[in-house]
């Protein structure tokens, strides 16, 4: 399949994002918001899961670390400036994503899903059991931040339109930016350590270092996600790093297709769009989700978006006349 | 006194009661290609994970270039300039045969820390990589996916892998295990080129390969060096005989 025809649904579907506005009302372009935020959360764990191979069960800490590093710092402003508060968030979740996978990563396996579980339990108790930020009730912001160049606003993200591209652009360069590096010699190796960890340090590479920048990024983008959130809903509590919400993220990567930076965005929008509305079908739709969840990992085990190039493949080989596939590895 | 590359000194490991390596002092000669035999079980693969870094000697020993290794890890003797292949293969099943060989050769930068250029562009990488290919024998099946390759090419691709970090000092661990005679020819021959500038030790159970290759012999028995020499010292041995070679030549 050549790249254009492989990417036309991406650019389909972002042509379809960046029009959505002109088209949708405020509660949809609020709703695609959230989406938005939520698929840049997934697509910073796919890094870990689909890449580096680190199944991360924690990966909501860093999530609610960018939230309240925003909260914390300006629940008390009378003015959010974007240039101080997202490298702020951004950073906190960094220092985070050091300490918690310095730690972690020297283990592997199921060890490495406890550890990174156990330790967004620990931030998830800090919070919930402080009342100096707010306790089990969390932080409330009033306010959104502004993007401002001497004294001139040049972005309020106060505008639900404003934000919706603000988030997007978020998405967008993320998604950019985990292409670049995955293509650089660095994403070759952590995709060699995903495959084979034991024979990349044979060959020479300390594989801890790339595992723990790996881990580093995945927990930067995922506090980027968490910032936008809090902005967005003005609102941050524990619950943002409960073991449920890394869950529930680990879910929309498989779901969409782990391994592939589109799929967890897919599987974003689907769960997202499901919890939405399949409750106004049914008061049981817990249970329907699961088992959407359930017949997708059965049926597409890798992932929802696998089946585009098999559509694809199956088009083709039938005007070739082929019938089995061919059997070169892919890029 | 001889050029020693690699020498072992009283080298011991063992796994619960079991003594997998007893004692093992070695020396092995630069430019030359020194194998190792002995029955299944004798300790050759765990002598060489010592070697490598794979596992941790209980006491004893490594020094390369007159350099103590012995605690260093795996990627740190690699880098040193030993390289291994596997007698169990040990590849990137779902990557291409080019990609397998190109981590390999990636991982002679100074730092794979490096997050804009795309990885492709990077030429004496590019260059290491087809050099490799070239070597094994495997420049026809660059983009097979190694896991759909057969048996034996996945073997010629274990040492390609090898070579592609470029050592100074290669351990071979039983490279021609599961080779058809047409590849096993072809990889006996790149041995034997490749011996002109690097030092190998071999461990191998062809008896023809191991004497049309090699010029020194070492001879294990459960963990423990029965004999060590030039082939014609060995192959008069009478305790090689007994112990070992007129087994082997009885089986065959
Ligand atoms: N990781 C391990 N744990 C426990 N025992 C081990 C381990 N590795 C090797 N052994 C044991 O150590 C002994 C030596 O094994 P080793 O693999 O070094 O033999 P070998 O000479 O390479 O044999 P072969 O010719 O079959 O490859 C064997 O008895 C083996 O069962
Ligand atoms: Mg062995």
């Amino acid at each position: 399949m050549s790249a254009l025809i492989r990417s036309m649904p991406l650019l389909a579907a972002l042509l379809a994002l960046v029009l959505f506005p002109q088209f949708g009302s405020e509660y949809y372009v609020g709703l695609l918001t959230r989406i938005i935020i939520i698929a840049l959360f997934a697509l910073s764990l796919d890094l870990l899961i689909g890449y580096t191979g680190l199944v991360s069960f924690g990966h909501a800490a860093f999530y609610g670390i960018g939230g309240y590093a925003l909260a914390i710092a300006f629940q008390d402003a009378s003015v959010i400036p974007l240039w101080q508060a997202l490298p702020l968030s951004l950073a906190a979740a960094a220092f985070a994503a050091l300490v918690i996978g310095w730690i972690s990563i020297r283990t592997s396996g199921i060890y490495f899903i406890m550890i990174t579980l156990a330790m967004a339990q620990m931030f998830f108790y800090f919070f919930f059991e402080s009342p100096r930020y707010g306790g089990d009730d969390g932080i409330f912001l009033f306010l959104k931040p502004v993007l401002m160049v001497g004294s001139e606003d040049i972005l309020k993200l106060d505008q639900e339109n404003n934000f919706y591209y603000f988030a997007l652009s978020c998405l967008v360069s993320s998604y950019l930016l985990l292409v670049m590096i995955l293509r650089a010699p660095f994403g070759k190796v952590i995709k060699a350590i995903k495959a084979n960890e034991h024979r990349v340090r044979a060959l020479g590479y300390s594989t801890s270092g790339y595992k723990l920048v790996s881990f580093v990024i995945a927990g930067t983008l995922a506090g980027l996600a968490g910032f936008l959130e809090g902005a967005h809903s003005g609102y941050v509590n524990p619950s943002y790093m409960s073991w449920h919400e890394s869950g529930v993220c680990i879910a929309m990567v498989i779901l969409g297709g782990m391994g592939t930076l589109y799929g967890p965005i897919v599987g974003a929008f689907i769960i997202v769009l499901l919890q939405n509305f399949l409750p106004e079908l049914t008061e049981h739709w817990q249970l329907l989700l699961g088992g959407i969840v359930i017949a997708v990992v059965l049926f597409l085990p890798r992932g929802a978006t696998s089946l585009y190039p098999r559509i694809c493949d199956l088009i083709r080989r039938s005007r070739r006349g082929e019938r089995e596939p061919q059997e070169t590895a892919d890029d | 006194m001889i050029d020693s590359v690699l020498r072992t000194v009283r080298l011991n490991k063992s796994f619960g009661g079991l003594i997998a390596t007893n004692n093992v002092t070695l020396e092995f000669e630069r430019g030359q290609v020194h194998a190792i035999i002995g029955p299944n079980g004798a300790g050759k693969t765990t002598l060489i994970n010592l070697l490598s870094g794979d596992l941790l000697p209980d006491d004893g020993e490594i020094l390369f270039n007159g350099r103590n290794i012995t605690n260093l890890p795996p990627n740190k003797i690699s880098q040193l300039g030993i390289g291994r292949s596997y007698q169990k293969t040990n590849i990137f099943a779902e990557f291409s045969c080019y990609e397998n060989c190109w981590v390999a050769a990636q991982s002679r930068l100074n730092t794979s820390m490096r997050f804009f250029r795309p990885a492709r562009q990077l030429k004496a990488v590019l260059e290491r990589t087809e050099r490799a290919l070239e070597l094994c024998g495997l420049s026809s099946r660059r983009d097979s996916r190694a896991s759909a390759m057969s048996y034996g090419e996945q073997r010629q691709l274990e040492i390609g892998m090898m070579l592609a970090t470029e050592p100074e000092l290669l351990l071979l661990d039983e490279p021609l295990a599961g080779m058809g005679s047409e590849e096993s020819l072809q990889v006996i021959e790149l041995l034997r080129r490749l011996a002109a500038d690097h030092t190998l030790i071999l461990i191998e159970h062809d008896m023809d390969a191991v004497f049309s290759i090699a010029q020194r012999l070492t001879v294990m028995v459960n963990g423990r060096v029965l004999e060590t020499g030039s082939i014609e010292r060995i192959r008069s041995s009478q305790a090689v005989q007994e112990a070992y070679l007129g087994v082997a030549e009885d089986a065959v």
